[in-house]
């Protein structure tokens, strides 16, 4: 029943309900001809017959939930924009650069008229006057395809001046940033549309709805997220409400990868899918690779609280994940298996976090760096013994209070407080810690065995015996 | 006198005409100079600014922050090597050893011979096919040691010629035709409402398609 997808590598067609990746079994689902074939562009002609406010109504009835990272039902930001303050933009965010995510290049690539078509029903919607379609930098493919079916959806009347002879006039213009993860954080996206350096911007306002490109509302969302809505106006919101859970209807991509049998990006029914399901399913990844024992787990991405083994029956839901203390995110879960360094897949991601902190602000500029230089010691065989409290410490600096982990089982069922607590302007910072929390409460020994390796020990011991106080007296 | 060749000041305008603020254009027009040259140079960055209504330091001072921009020669191939975890866990740092041994220079550096650049590179998007790389933007992915001696011999050969060279990023350009075009709305064109929510004030005229009679 499931099967790979060899022109969408990575892509596993697992048999479930298809809403984003419907064409993606077609070699050619990226032509105008293709789309045409199957459904393309009726979703905009449904809208057309429809008033903006009935269209919004239908996203805002489906609870279409973000799919960049925090979740929010795109419904809902639409109605943040301030009445009458035109012109209206909006901004699309195809950055994706948080570790493990690979999902909205996939739809770039294979689907790019399916994206347009669902950027066309959010500018009719809302009234906006124009749509920026940001591609990160290194997808050259995407780039590429996007542009070309750009070019044969304004030749065709889709996109442009009196849309398919309607009163509806809108341009969608490509554009393409240069390497910088922390871009994909919405109002660094908009810095950089500005031809700045993207360093987020202060909160409040919260949302760019308030203020956003050019200081005028904009609307900002993910790849996935506009993707749903060309199938959801063919459908409707009812349909649409039959696949998922009741709090988080629909489907959503996730990608697979590390340890397992067959790592793979699978569209999956959301609140319904477990992540045993997703990890030992048939349909899925079949499994820990050599059958080893399961380790742990990133379930949504590397600003995620780490999972383990006691949260394999966790439905993939927002809502319950992060009841358990983590978050879905972007959709990247990474397996790793009973053969992993705690201590070493811990500084791969802190080390992500130290490079890509932009540098705005003093705790994760200085902090992330810090962190990374503390776990390559420790790593190295050369950590104290106070390392690990210190890297505690250090995190408590960028993210203060107890810090939500499944680590800990004092504290598992706490929730992700929003917005987190942070000392930093973004949640980047604040990113770096998980990873640390999530390793020192689960596996301190590992961290130990690294440590008391070292004949460090007697020297910060007799460091601790000749503070002032201590020593002399006697 | 011009940095851009005639044919890409062409579509350095029409690039600018796409933006209500000329500003936004400054990463594909930076991207444009690397695409003519290889890399970013300081007769490029003063056009920049020229074209875009900023200082040379304005364009410097952006561009600076992406990893992509180079402003210094580099290889004709900029070979990037995942080391995020998901490619670590699957041999990513080992495939990076062993690029750096075939090429015989350390990450960051560029053979002799200006053909390679290596770099260790976060998450490139294809983390379910680990380990893998992009040489110029283009993926290779579940790549073995022997992928890569093959890979790196196809270029010296050129044999890969989905590969171009250092610069290019997509093959194909956004054009809209101007007679198409909507027309960019700059943002002080303040509070004049799109005519189509003009719908939103009468009950809908229940399934009829408006654009019929026009
Ligand atoms: C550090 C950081 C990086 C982010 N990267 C991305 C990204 O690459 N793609 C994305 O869609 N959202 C990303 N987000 C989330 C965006 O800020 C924003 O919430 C999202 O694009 C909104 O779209 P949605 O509501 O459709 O999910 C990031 C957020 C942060 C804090
Ligand atoms: S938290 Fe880090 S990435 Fe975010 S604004 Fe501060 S320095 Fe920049
Ligand atoms: S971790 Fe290597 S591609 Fe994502």
């Amino acid at each position: 029943m499931s099967h790979s997808v060899p022109h969408a590598p990575g892509y596993v067609d697992n048999g479930g309900p298809k809403i984003v990746t419907s064409r993606f079994e077609h070699g050619d689902s990226f032509t105008l001809d293709r789309y045409e074939a199957t459904d393309g562009y009726q979703g905009l002609r449904r809208a057309l017959d429809r008033t903006p406010a009935e269209v919004h109504d239908e996203v805002r009835e489906a609870t279409v939930l973000g799919r960049g990272g925090a979740g929010f039902p795109a419904g809902v930001k639409w109605g943040f924009m301030p009445p009458g303050k035109f012109p209206y933009y909006l901004v699309v965010n195809g950055d994706e650069s948080e570790p493990g995510t690979y999902k909205d290049r996939l739809l770039m690539e294979r689907d790019p008229h399916q994206l347009i078509e669902g950027c066309l029903i959010t500018c009719y919607a809302l009234g906006l006057a124009q749509c920026f379609l940001y591609v990160r930098g290194e997808m050259a493919l995407a780039q590429e395809r996007i542009a070309q079916a750009l070019n044969d959806a304004y030749a065709e009347g889709y996109v442009g001046k009196n849309i398919l002879g309607t009163d509806f006039s809108v341009d969608i213009t490509l554009t393409w940033g240069a390497g910088a993860y922390i871009v994909g954080e919405e109002t660094a996206l908009i810095e950089s549309l500005e031809g700045n350096r993207g360093m987020p911007r202060l909160k409040p306002p919260y949302f760019p709805a308030a203020i956003g490109l050019y200081g005028q509302p904009t609307i900002v969302n993910n790849v996935e997220t506009l993707s749903n809505l060309p199938w959801l106006m063919m459908n409707g919101a009812e349909a649409y409400k039959q696949f998922g859970s009741e709090a988080s209807p629909g489907t959503r991509m996730v990608a697979v990868s590390g340890h397992v049998k067959r790592p793979g990006v699978y569209e999956i029914e959301q609140g319904v899918t477990t992540f045993r399901d997703l990890f030992y399913g048939d349909d899925f990844c079949q499994g820990i690779r050599e059958d080893n024992g399961l380790k742990m787990f990133v379930p949504g991405g590397g600003s995620a609280p780490w999972f383990f083994p006691e949260q394999l029956d966790v439905p993939l839901e927002g809502r319950v994940v992060s009841g358990e203390g983590s978050m879905l995110g972007s959709g990247a879960i990474i397996v790793m298996d009973e053969t992993t360094d705690a201590v070493k897949a811990a500084l791969r991601l802190v080390r992500f976090y130290a490079r890509e902190s932009c540098g705005k602000c003093t705790p994760c500029r200085e902090g992330t760096t810090w962190e990374e230089r503390v776990l390559q010691r420790i790593l190295d065989g050369e950590g104290r013994p106070s390392d690990i409290d210190m890297l505690l410490d250090i995190a408590d600096n960028i993210s203060p209070g107890p810090y939500p982990v499944a680590a800990d089982p004092n504290q598992g069922l706490a929730a992700v407080p929003f917005p987190p607590k942070q000392t930093t302007i973004c949640p980047l910072g604040p990113s770096s810690v998980a990873p640390i929390t999530s390793t020192i409460r689960r596996f301190r020994h590992e961290y130990e065995a690294k440590i008391t390796k070292r004949d460090s020990i007697p020297v910060s011991a007799a460091l601790m015996s000749s503070a002032p106080g201590n020593s002399e007296a006697g | 006198m011009s940095y851009f060749t005639p044919d890409n000041l062409a579509i350095a305008d029409e690039i600018i005409s796409r933006y209500p603020v000329a500003k936004s254009a400054l990463i594909p027009l930076l991207h444009l100079a690397q695409e003519q040259e290889g890399w970013v140079t300081d007769a490029a960055m003063r056009q920049i600014a020229e074209l875009t209504d900023t200082t040379p330091a304005e364009v410097k001072g952006t561009g600076s922050f992406y990893e992509m921009f180079k402003f210094h020669p580099v290889g004709k191939y900029m070979v990037n090597v995942c080391t995020n975890l998901s490619c670590q866990l699957l041999g990513g740092e080992e495939l990076l050893a062993h690029a750096e041994k075939t090429l015989g220079v350390k990450a960051g550096g560029t053979t002799a011979d200006g053909m390679f650049t290596i770099e260790d590179v976060e998450c490139i998007a294809a983390c379910t096919e680990a380990p893998c790389l992009q040489v110029n933007y283009r993926y290779r992915l579940r790549v073995t040691d022997e992928d890569f001696d093959d890979l790196i011999d196809d270029i010296r050969n050129s044999r890969a010629d989905d590969i171009p060279e250092h610069g290019t990023l997509g093959r194909v350009r956004q054009h809209i035709p101007v007679d198409a075009m909507a027309g960019i709305v700059p943002p002080e064109q303040a509070n004049v409402r799109p005519v189509w929510l003009a719908r939103n004030d009468e009950p809908a005229p229940a399934g009829a398609a408006e654009g019929e009679e026009v």
